[in-house]
């Protein structure tokens, strides 16, 4: 009784602190303020970031010419162009002009043209010796036909330095289940699951005319050329539902850890392995497959190739970048920074990703630990659809900043460093 | 392009990974709305994710989309049949394919899309057991 009427008596007080947790809740939803600090963005000490552009669309990689210029290619066309060209102006850009009428991924500058992709084509422009486009109605069709069946579409680009121009061309399919259903092998590998090689400079290649790289990728989005190497490197996504689907041999939590998103350093004819083997960091091994008789234990045939660096389960590397400036401190010179674009399979654990990552390289190959370098991109809902922003492009300037896009808020960041 | 995504993959994967018969335990206590979230969250939230909000480009939101709100028939061959076209939704394109579900039980398929169409912000009726096997027998005509 007495109880009865001390809790009426404090109901109102209940009421208040209810109301003062729900207000504290809501306002922790706010989206990330890019008026903030570093527009919103945790970094290491000495480096600031701001936003230099917004509301772009859904910008995926990104260049900076010697001369400052941004060219930002977005997911589809914004007043039907796909090619964006702001000027940096320190803390801002002013947009000069915008061109292109198809969205895509992909895009690069190479010996005097700018190259970029849509889900099926790679075109490219003559530059003048400014580096703008001389010519923006009238591209080159260089590739031509490459496949694209609604699932891992985008079309990155890389290019050499012996006149070779490096496309992906993503598995439309998690892992190959819907088209090998005897388990024989994989019908798809023949022109897609991973990269090929085309001249830079011949007009209208189909898959004939280029070689088939390097296989067994499910998909790449982040891929550069690595100069002190003179090699290419990846970032493979790696397969999605192990727990879904084998749930005798994956929990989920290993479902949502496993498999690992994986660098690698590609040489000419090298099998990554997908869809039959997966790459396990926590037991620094690669694996077989469960579809193909894996059980979580048992190892990859040694013939498909390790990564050289391993990340943790569906973080999705968007942009990969190999930071060859001076303004970073000496750590960062030659390594390589990684967007990762951010998780959806790993719920119902929290997703994860959605941050930039630094991985310390010596002698042209990863050394050392991983490190978070620029987080809060997403703000308090760390969720594909609730994220305010998720990092995709990487590039860096001429004066050694590092940008870094984001498709789903539309802002481009610029990092800078000061000691 | 049109069809619903809704209950994009259901059980597993949106991402046209094949089904292996896991056995899933079905629960027959307590209310639609209680059972309909533990075949929510045991098949849907992988791709649909906890709150309904799907991901961008691949996997369709649940919330305030007439594949969800409206006609009811459409929406349980969608967990019959699974989905495989691009389909867009408040003008975003989404394009990962449902594997088909049919292995539910029809009270499964009842709690769980009634679940889905009662939450989210989602305030539309129910869907009963009696409905589902109704379209799953036509379905199969």
């Amino acid at each position: 009784m007495k109880m009865k009427k001390l809790f009426i008596f404090l109901l109102p007080v209940f009421a208040v602190a209810g109301l003062i947790v729900f207000n504290a809740c809501k306002n922790a939803e706010k989206p990330t303020d890019i008026n903030a600090a570093n527009a919103g963005l945790t970094l290491p000490e000495g480096f600031s970031a701001a936003a230099i552009a917004e509301h772009l669309g859904s910008p995926r990689h990104l260049l900076v010419t010697p001369q400052n210029d941004i060219y930002v290619h977005l997911a589809g066309t914004k007043n039907g162009k796909g090619i964006l060209v702001l000027h940096d102006e320190g803390d801002k850009t002013t947009l000069k002009t915008s061109f292109a009428n198809f969205g895509g991924t992909g895009i690069a500058i190479k010996n005097g043209y700018l190259y970029a992709s849509d889900n099926t084509e790679v075109y490219r422009f003559k530059l003048n010796d400014k580096d703008e486009i001389i010519d923006p109605a009238q591209p080159e069709k260089i590739v031509t036909g490459l496949l694209s069946r609604r699932m891992h579409e985008p079309k990155a680009i890389a290019l050499d330095n012996d006149g070779n121009i490096y496309v992906n061309v993503g598995a439309y399919s998690n892992i190959c289940s819907d088209y090998d259903h005897n388990k024989t092998g994989c019908p798809i590998l023949d022109s897609a699951a991973g990269i090929w090689q085309f001249r830079a400079d011949k007009l209208n290649q189909h898959y004939g005319d280029g070689i088939r790289y390097a296989g067994g990728l499910r998909n790449v989005v982040g891929l550069a050329w690595n100069q002190q190497d003179n090699q290419l490197f990846v970032m493979q996504h790696g397969r999605d539902a192990l727990h879904d689907l084998f749930p005798q041999y994956y929990s989920v939590h290993q479902s949502a850890e496993l498999p690992a998103e994986c660098m690698f350093a590609l040489k000419k004819g090298d099998n990554a392995g997908w869809p039959y083997v997966y790459y396990d960091w926590m037991q620094n091994k690669n694996m077989l497959g469960p579809e193909y008789g894996g059980d979580g234990k048992k190892a990859a045939d040694p013939k498909y190739i390790n990564p050289v660096a391993a990340y943790p389960g569906h973080y999705a590397p968007d942009g990969l970048l190999f930071y060859t400036g001076n303004q970073f401190p000496e750590k960062y010179k030659n390594g390589a920074f990684i967007a990762f674009h951010g998780s959806w399979n790993r719920a119902p654990e929290p997703q994860a990703g959605y941050c930039v990552v630094f991985q310390p390289f010596k002698d042209g190959k990863p050394d050392g630990k991983w490190e978070v370098f620029a987080d809060g991109f997403a703000g308090p809902n760390k969720t594909p659809n609730g994220a305010s922003h998720r990092p995709c492009g990487l590039a860096q300037g001429p004066d050694g900043a590092l940008y870094v896009s984001d498709d789903q808020g539309g802002t481009i960041y610029k990092i800078t460093y000061k000691k | 392009m049109s069809s619903l995504l809704v209950l994009l993959v259901l059980f597993s994967v949106c991402t046209q990974a094949q089904i292996k018969p896991v056995k899933r335990k079905v629960h027959h206590t307590g209310s639609p709305m209680v059972r309909g979230k533990i075949v929510y969250n045991s098949i849907c939230l992988a791709c649909h994710m906890a709150d309904g909000g799907g991901v961008p480009t691949m996997n369709p939101p649940l919330s305030n989309t007439e594949y969800v709100l409206g006609d009811k028939t459409r929406l349980i061959k969608i967990v019959l049949n699974g989905f495989k076209e691009d389909v867009q939704i408040n003008g975003q394109t989404f394009s990962n394919n449902m594997t088909p579900h049919a292995d539910l039980k029809d009270r499964q398929i009842a709690d769980v899309l009634t679940y889905v169409r009662k939450s989210f912000g989602n305030k539309a009726s129910g869907i009963t057991a009696l409905e589902v096997k109704k379209v799953r027998a036509a379905n199969k005509k």
